[in-house]
């Protein structure tokens, strides 16, 4: 009994401490040469976080707040993104008060020039070609791609990545699950590519398009609020070394990039990073593996 | 020359040298973009051909006399400035989401027919406009001539207005096909993969933006042999127009 019990309250110490920002956590180690005395920043003594407009759950959660944010307000800390980025701050010495959250539509990260954030967050998928023009954090979170379609289509009795070819698929633009359609699924007809995950929403209900390709979390998010008629047919895994991951972006060259790194090292080391996935990603439980 | 010496003497340029004007990225997505912009090439084709129909009726009913027209014309005014205020992308937006989602039997989903019905909608308000001044322009002399020769007043808009009314019109028409040319991009938005929204695609795959570029230079280049084309045609018409007559 005492087995289960004490993993249960280290988990509940956990929840307890990322749910009000990881005041309590014990495992902070300053990090050598990463303190906010000799970090550079984009506004002194600041951390400056850039995110999309509107948060989407499950990244971020807590519901609205300050403006300009809608659906969900990232300085609450709640949700995926919003907690790992706290953690991240913590450990290089930021205090809540001291993140700064930037409006940064996609776009705008990954535009040349001077960037308004430190880093930004916002499920960017690390590539080998994107690397080239701005420097990857490492992973915060490896992500699956997984395809959602409505219940009673045939899309819906699919099992097999093969099976997806005839149907007519979406993705919403700037994802790597366009790039997962084209290079690796390769449909007969050519997917449609949408500017916003709403856009694409309303594309498969209107049955303009027979199957959504997301990541997995967003999938959930996606069948369990968005489409109620929606289906998960199923995820698709990565192939081996070669595991899709999200990273938080930088300028190109920026010094901060190797600090994060290290802090995501220790968070990594001392489960907290883990701890995080499991509180904010609790509902994303599997789902069947397409191949 | 001095803006392109200062541009290329700014701190910032090689950088944005390599993300604007990087010519393996451009040679790399050419083709797929090339591809994507006949689509662009159908759907303004296809949508131009119906607007100079459209927007010809449209400019006739406004211009109809009399008091038993009012309700005809009021309602050819009040489309033309519904449809002329409203922005294109909302109109793309609206019919392209909200239509399929009627789910009434036999509307179809395609985002390319509701993107062109769309354009045509719009366009058919602005080309409308251009008509009517072309009709306008046309002195009433002329078709109290025809009339005088017996020729009712259908007759005499269609062989004696009209021809004159659109020959005057022709440099205008170009510049409302030039602008549908480019709001073809606007269909983007509901999923159809035309030429800007490959670019867009090719730009999120490694975050380089020469391939906007790309799509610019095919627009380009096909507007500007369309506006050599209209100089030479109105160019011609005024010499035959002009034969044996003083300068």
């Amino acid at each position: 009994m005492r087995k289960i019990l004490i993993p249960l309250a280290v988990l509940a110490a956990a929840v307890a401490a990322a749910a009000t920002g990881g005041r309590s956590e014990a495992s902070t180690a300053a990090l050598p040469g990463c303190t906010k005395a000799t970090l550079v920043t984009v506004s002194d003594g600041k951390l400056s976080i850039g995110t999309d407009n509107p948060a989407y759950p499950p990244w971020f959660a807590g519901g609205e707040g300050t403006k300009p944010w809608k659906i969900n307000d990232p300085n609450k800390g709640k949700g995926l993104e919003p907690a790992v980025a706290y953690a991240v701050a913590k450990r290089l010495g930021y205090a809540r008060g001291d993140v700064r959250w930037v409006y940064t539509p996609f776009n705008k990260a990954i535009a040349p020039g001077r960037k308004s954030f430190d880093f930004a967050i916002n499920q960017i998928s690390y590539t080998p070609d994107r690397a080239k023009v701005l420097t990857f954090s490492s992973s915060y979170y490896n992500v699956n791609q997984a395809i959602v379609g409505l219940r009673g289509k045939p899309i819906a009795s699919v099992r097999s990545k093969a099976g997806l070819r005839k149907f007519k698929l979406g993705a919403q633009l700037g994802t790597t699950s366009y790039q997962y359609i084209v290079k690796s699924i390769k449909p007969s007809q050519s997917p449609a590519v949408y500017d916003t995950n709403d856009a694409a929403v309303a594309g498969l209900k209107n049955g303009q398009i027979d199957g959504l390709v997301v990541d997995l979390p967003t999938a959930f998010y996606v069948t369990a609020v968005q489409v109620s008629n929606g289906k998960i047919i199923g995820q698709f895994t990565s192939a081996v070394g070669n595991q899709e991951r999200f990273g938080m972006v930088f300028q190109k060259g920026n010094a901060l990039a190797g600090c994060v790194d290290k802090a995501l090292a220790q968070m990594k080391r001392t489960g907290v990073l883990k701890r995080i996935q499991q509180i904010w990603l609790a509902k994303v439980t599997g789902a069947p593996v397409l191949k | 020359m001095a803006i392109v010496f200062g541009v290329t003497r700014a701190a910032g340029w090689p950088e944005v040298k390599a993300a604007f004007f990087d010519w393996g990225n451009y040679r790399e997505s050419f083709p797929a973009i090339s591809r994507a912009f006949l689509l662009n090439v159908k759907i303004f084709l296809i949508a131009e051909a119906f607007i100079l129909v459209f927007a010809l009726l449209l400019a006739v009913v406004r211009s109809l006399p009399g008091p038993v027209f009012f309700p005809l014309r009021a309602l050819a005014i009040a489309y033309a400035d519904f449809f002329r205020g409203v922005p294109t992308i909302l109109v793309i937006a609206v019919l392209g989401f909200g239509a399929p989602a009627l789910a009434v039997g036999g509307i179809p989903t395609s985002t390319t027919f509701w993107g062109i019905v769309s354009l045509v909608l719009i366009y058919t308000a602005y080309v409308s406009e251009v008509y009517r001044a072309g009709i306008d322009s046309v002195h009433p002399s002329q078709e109290a001539a025809a009339r005088s020769l017996g020729l009712t007043r259908g007759q005499a808009l269609a062989s004696v207005v009209l021809p004159q009314a659109v020959r005057r019109v022709i440099p205008p028409l170009l510049n409302d096909f030039i602008g549908l040319q480019k709001d073809t991009a606007l269909v983007g938005i509901l999923g159809s993969v035309e030429a800007f929204k490959q670019a867009q695609i090719e730009v999120s795959a490694d975050f380089n933006f020469t391939h906007y570029l790309v799509a610019a230079t095919l627009f380009v280049a096909i507007t500007i042999p369309l506006a050599r084309f209209t100089d030479w045609l109105v160019a011609r018409d005024r010499r035959r127009r002009q034969v044996g007559s003083l300068v």
